[in-house]
């Protein structure tokens, strides 16, 4: 049993755009480093906009996706090793479930709902036959608020949204996994019935003591939910921390971006505000990928990429502004900043 | 403005009459921002497409009225019905459509997208291409967009671009109405607070109507200065923005905001449990009694009558209905 329950370790995933000679380089994952303790369950949201590269990282989690560099390892077992000590195939889904984004496009057309959740139990081996299997499907499915009995025999176009992702927890609970990793399992489903799965997310944890990767852009349920946040942008973990600190006093300028940019019932926006656009530029810059659009920006920041910054206990930002503001930079960072 | 009467519009179906704009009234005021608010399936989108006049098979108005009064050009007002209404796109009434990906065309450049949207008998029209060009670029300069975007392809631009040129593409010939379905729902959240702030800017300066249908209620607390809540093709309330967040008071409404999860509150939140009546084949009475936590025994029964709760603040239900409770 390790320390960790996930560990990524200088995780970087590029991806070639256009010809061979004339392609460019494009880092989606770009050097991240996010770890999930073992001894309790916890949920960390991965929060960012399209092309930031969460699901990128949930890829890579979910064994579905090479990493160009950098270890993924799962309580302790590496995830891409050559030879025998690497985790996968049927002892991997034991461990690690998905669940995909879109449930319209998760489940067959043609093929009856509850088969999917018979044969999962079956392939996996957590059941020896079709009446164990049974047992095991009638009580993951209570556990999600759904009876068997008004399943059976059904196809998905016969429910809503929100029911079929309910099945596709169920389904993802069988095995009885560690970890689930959900990449953006509300954002198709309305928002009067968002609250219900994630509300779900939460009672899971407890229950079956499972963790959770909660991939999303939606930063109020990643607060509402989460104990850890992780912020990408451009590929990079820009902000990190437990998830009442980083959103309610964030240290990186862009977690303060798309924290002002959330549609609140609270508050309203001052409408004078004027908002830059995205360039594919940044993702291919050397300094900080985020100083064209940050409010603080120094010189420094243009030239030199900025060092993860301890910010306070376990809270860490890519960013020059915590080191400026707070007394715990190291030497090394403050020689940075001099020079 | 635009008046809506006891609108009944239905989809005609193999399967069934779906009654998905099932008598609804209100009236459309010139210099506003109207939000339309309701979970997938109550019917928001129908409505708009019948605002815009773009009734087609299998959807048919059924009954009730719905006219326009629209300046005829030589000063005089003239109130059009459906039929009518449609030749005046553009520029009087015109409609940003859902799915900025996927709606402009992808073998014509931009440029001669708005080319074609001026319409025959517009003065721009008589004045010729490079005239249009000219003023379609002026206006890009104004709203902060790059000139170059008239000479692309769509595929070349981002989906802000995109959404932000077809904002362009429903406001550069100054309509009186502006009709969005859902404008910024496949958006990031930073660039979607940059397109609905261009949205109210450009209503602020020309002073039009902007009809805006989400499903998301911080969008239409950020930007809607009346709003109408709609659940299986009614409406259940509509009025001020501010009153509606002050004093929610349909049941739905309620259960709406209160399942907003907020930065900064951990609060226990539920969403809405069950799931909104097959439109073929609606319940009798309120359409809402199934789900709602304060359904009474009326309920299933009478459908509610539309009471005023407060000034210009509408709501259906028979919790404020006082010859019923």
């Amino acid at each position: 049993m390790s320390a960790n329950l996930l560990e990524l370790r200088n995780v970087s995933k590029v991806f070639r755009i256009g010809g061979l000679v004339f392609g460019t380089r494009l880092v989606a994952v770009d050097d991240v480093s996010l770890s999930l303790p073992a001894a309790e369950p916890s949920i960390l949201s991965i929060v960012g906009e399209s092309g930031s590269g969460k699901t990128t990282l949930a890829r890579i989690i979910l064994e579905l996706e090479h990493p160009t560099s950098g270890d993924v390892l799962i309580d302790g077992h590496p995830l891409y090793a050559s030879g025998g000590d690497g985790l996968r195939g049927r002892d991997y889904y034991r461990a690690v479930q998905p669940i995909f984004q879109n449930p319209f496009e998760a489940f067959s057309a043609r093929k009856k709902v509850d088969r999917y959740l018979f044969d999962a139990a079956i392939r996996l081996g957590i059941a020896a036959n079709r009446k164990e299997a049974r047992e095991i499907v009638a009580e993951v499915l209570e556990s999600v608020g759904l009876d068997l009995s008004r399943l059976e025999g059904k196809y998905a176009n016969q429910f809503s949204g929100g029911e079929l992702q309910r099945i596709s927890v169920a389904r993802s609970l069988i095995p009885r996994p560690k970890l689930i990793v959900a990449d953006e399992p509300v954002s198709m489903i309305d928002a009067s019935l968002r609250m219900n799965i994630v509300n779900l997310f939460l009672e899971l944890k407890e229950r079956y003591r499972v963790s959770f990767v909660y991939i999303t852009h939606d930063l109020s349920t990643a607060y509402y939910v989460s104990d850890f946040i992780a912020i990408m942008y451009r590929g990079s973990v820009v902000e990190y921390g437990p998830s009442d600190q980083i959103l309610t006093d964030s240290a990186h300028p862009y977690t303060e971006l798309l924290l002002d940019s959330v549609p609140t019932v609270d508050r309203k926006w001052e409408r004078d505000l004027k908002l830059p656009d995205i360039e594919l530029k940044e993702y291919q810059a050397q300094a900080c990928k985020f100083a064209k659009r940050c409010k603080y920006v120094q010189a420094i920041c243009e030239s030199s990429a900025p060092p993860m910054v301890q910010v306070s206990g376990e809270r860490q930002a890519l960013c020059y502004k915590p080191v400026e503001f707070e007394p715990q930079a190291t030497g090394k960072q403050a020689e940075v900043l001099r020079s | 403005m635009l008046r809506l009467r006891d609108l009944k519009c239905y989809y005609h179906t193999p399967r069934g009459v779906v009654q998905a704009v099932d008598g609804v009234s209100f009236d459309i005021q010139p210099n506003e921002v109207l939000g339309i608010a309701g979970e997938s399936g109550c019917g928001k989108s129908t409505l708009l497409k019948v605002l815009y006049d773009y009734v087609q098979q299998p959807l048919q108005i059924v009954s009730g009225s719905y006219e326009a009064d629209i300046p005829d050009g030589a000063g005089k007002v003239k109130t059009m019905g459906p039929g009518e209404i449609r030749k005046n796109w553009w520029d009087y009434i015109s409609y940003i459509p859902q799915g900025s990906m996927s709606v402009l065309n992808p073998v014509i450049r931009i440029e001669n997208q708005f080319f074609d949207a001026v319409p025959k008998n517009h003065p721009l029209k008589a004045k010729g291409k490079k005239a249009i060009r000219e003023r379609v670029a002026a206006y890009l300069k104004e709203l902060e967009l790059p000139v170059e975007v008239l000479k692309s392809y769509p595929h070349q631009l981002s989906g802000g671009m995109k959404q932000r040129v077809l904002v362009a593409l429903g406001t550069f010939l100054h309509p009186q109405i502006v009709l969005a379905d859902e404008p910024t729902t496949a958006l990031d959240v930073v660039v979607q607070k940059g397109i609905l702030l261009m949205l109210t800017a450009l209503q602020q300066q020309m002073e039009n109507t902007l009809v805006v249908v989400s499903h998301d209620m911080g969008v239409h607390y950020q930007i809607s200065d009346r709003l109408a809540i709609m659940y299986a093709g009614k409406l259940v309330e509509y009025g001020p923005t501010d009153a509606i967040f002050r004093n929610p008071s349909h049941p739905y409404t309620q259960m709406l905001i209160q399942s907003l999860p907020r930065v900064g509150d951990r609060a226990q939140r539920s969403g809405i449990s069950g799931r909104p009546p097959n439109l073929i084949n609606p319940p009798s009475g309120c359409r809402f009694a199934a789900r709602c936590p304060k359904v009474m025994e009326h309920c299933a029964q009478l459908e509610p009558a539309v009471i005023q709760i407060e000034d210009q603040h509408f709501v259906s239900c028979h919790l404020y209905d006082e010859a019923v409770s």
